[in-house]
């Protein structure tokens, strides 16, 4: 069974957005209809998205780490706003995984957003209905573009590369190799909803300079001891060198 | 959680039709009363129940497809309530047609006891549809269904009580005693969820909501400006001291002020005061039921910027 979803690497994230304007310029702009602005230019804009990116900061000063943290709906395996959804227009596909709501369903109760721990889902205040991530499934089975680029609007706009999206299920994936071999991890996993979003953690990046490395063991010095010192009487061609 | 009036409206209301009936019910089932008492008190439950369904669809964001959340019923305990509640509506009215057209003692007695089932059955459905959602740790207990429960049985028998003081004062005593009775117990259930609420302690953490093992870890931004549905859906906004005052309000309200007026059984005036005073109280414990109710998601959502 496929289960699309992204891996988001926090040790590559700049937190420059692009992710949250390119996903809300696709979402738009598609047949499902527009996202809600309000005050678009004024005091308190507000308005619905489907990804936002948060900053934190982990430890106390000096020792502070800035982390911008991508976030949009998990696509949980195990996803708790499905089951509580009176009408059934929340779903999720059996073929690819995605948590999706059928817009013409929805009675915009807001049960779903209460049942979801991580804040995912945000009401349409003009449309009155329940809107998240879809994970541009209406671009990403688009076989009018090229295959390079029926990936999410989000993962096309990364200019880091942050984001990475792929069946997490098909163990030789970019995605479930990256979960794999870079520790990524799931958020809140002590509510067992099991995300299909991964996130790939913080990384050091440290040189570790060994005494070895500065003085070669191979060094020929080492290997026969060290030359005899030339007689200070020595002709030398440059004070050093000992013919 | 932000407190919407409509589910207040929806959930206390309904109670108190809910309890009413069974108030009724249990008489006609064993006891006697005028059927005119019965008729008039179906009449009221009915009005009560109706005013929470009319008050539900102001929480919808699209009411005109209200009808198509009878579909999850295998899934969904609000599916459930969606359901269950018009069957009961119906069956109260079909109740009190029964005994305003004179129907047979059995049939009298077989609609009384389907009807105080489905009672019963909406009472758990409402309570579970806030107990069924486990990372509400406030709410994810049996205390939530008992409270629904209790309260509204209690607020039922209130009703009763002043119902049968106005049209058949024999029975006011025993409505004002047994309202007395299960607004004891309603009021130390209530106060057992609040003692356990208070030694809650959260699962999630910003480390575990992030993923970054470190103690420290304060937000910066939270991609928004102006809010969005995370800060006005999930926050109730208001300082810690309304919080206070609405728990000793309804603390005041919901038991101690009723129960001093039902000790006036032969008063129609002071027994519908003391359903006022404790409807009031209902009111204030709603709120505070959702105002007390911590979402994980509020973790995310600390800063503005």
């Amino acid at each position: 069974m496929t289960q699309l979803a992204l891996v988001i690497d926090l040790n590559v994230c700049v937190g420059c957005h692009a992710c949250v304007t390119s996903c809300k310029q696709w979402n738009t702009s598609g047949a499902a209809g527009y996202l809600s602005d309000d005050n678009p230019y004024g005091a308190d804009p507000t308005g619905t998205f489907f990804n936002r990116v948060q900053t934190f900061e982990v430890g106390e000063f000096p020792n502070t780490e800035t982390v911008h943290f991508p976030k949009s709906c998990l696509h949980c395996e195990d996803p708790p706003c499905v089951p509580v959804c009176p009408t059934g227009a929340s779903y999720k596909r059996a073929e690819d995984g995605i948590v999706l709501v059928d817009y013409d369903k929805c009675i915009g109760c807001k049960y779903c957003s209460w049942a979801c721990p991580y804040g995912a889902r945000e009401i349409d205040e003009h449309q009155k209905v329940m809107k998240k991530c879809t994970l541009c499934v209406d671009r990403i089975y688009d076989a009018s573009l090229p295959e390079a680029e029926r990936k999410p609007a989000c993962v096309l706009a990364c200019p880091t590369s942050a984001r990475l999206f792929g069946d997490i299920h098909d163990p030789d994936s970019q995605a479930s190799r990256a979960i794999r071999e870079q520790g990524g991890y799931a958020l809140m996993p002590e509510w067992g909803t099991q995300p299909a979003n991964h996130y790939l953690p913080r990384r050091k990046t440290a040189i570790h300079l060994h005494a070895d490395e500065l003085q070669r063991e191979d060094n020929p010095l080492k290997v026969d001891g060290k030359l005899p010192r030339p007689a200070a009487s020595d002709p030398a061609l440059d004070d050093v060198t000992s013919w | 959680m932000c407190p919407a009036w409509s589910v207040i409206l929806l959930t206390t209301l309904i109670g108190a039709g809910q309890g009413l009936f069974l108030a009724l019910a249990g008489v006609d089932v064993f006891g006697e009363a005028p059927a005119r008492f019965f008729v008039a008190g179906a009449a009221v439950a009915l009005v009560l129940l109706a005013a929470g369904l009319a008050a539900s669809f102001f929480h919808l964001g699209r009411p005109e497809r209200a009808w198509r959340s009878a579909a999850m019923w295998r899934t969904s305990w609000l599916s459930r309530e969606v359901i269950v509640l018009p069957a009961f509506m119906a069956s109260v009215l079909a109740w009190g047609a029964a005994h305003h057209l004179g129907f047979s003692r059995e049939a009298v007695v077989f609609l009384a006891a389907v009807g105080s089932l489905l009672a019963a059955a909406l009472f758990l459905c409402t309570g579970m549809i806030y107990a069924c959602l486990k990372f509400l740790q406030e709410w994810h207990t049996p205390l939530t269904p008992l409270n629904y429960t209790a309260l509204g049985c209690a607020s039922g028998l209130t009703a009763a009580a002043a119902l049968a003081a106005w049209l058949h004062p024999p029975l006011a005593p025993a409505y004002a005693a047994a309202a007395l009775v299960s607004g004891a117990l309603a009021y130390l259930a209530r106060l057992a969820s609040l003692a356990r609420n208070a030694r809650l302690r959260p699962k999630s953490t910003l480390a575990s909501a992030i993923g970054i093992k470190h103690p420290r870890i304060t937000q910066i931004a939270q991609g928004a400006m102006g809010g969005s549905f995370n800060t006005r859906e999930f926050f109730h906004g208001r300082p810690r001291e309304v919080l206070r005052a609405v728990r000793w309000s309804f603390l005041a309200l919901v038991f101690p002020a009723p129960a001093a007026l039902l000790l006036f059984p032969q008063s129609l005036a002071l027994l519908a005061a003391a359903f006022a005073a404790q409807y009031a109280g209902l009111i204030a414990e709603r709120w505070y039921f959702f105002a007390e109710a911590n979402h994980p998601q509020n973790l995310y959502y600390q800063a503005i910027a």
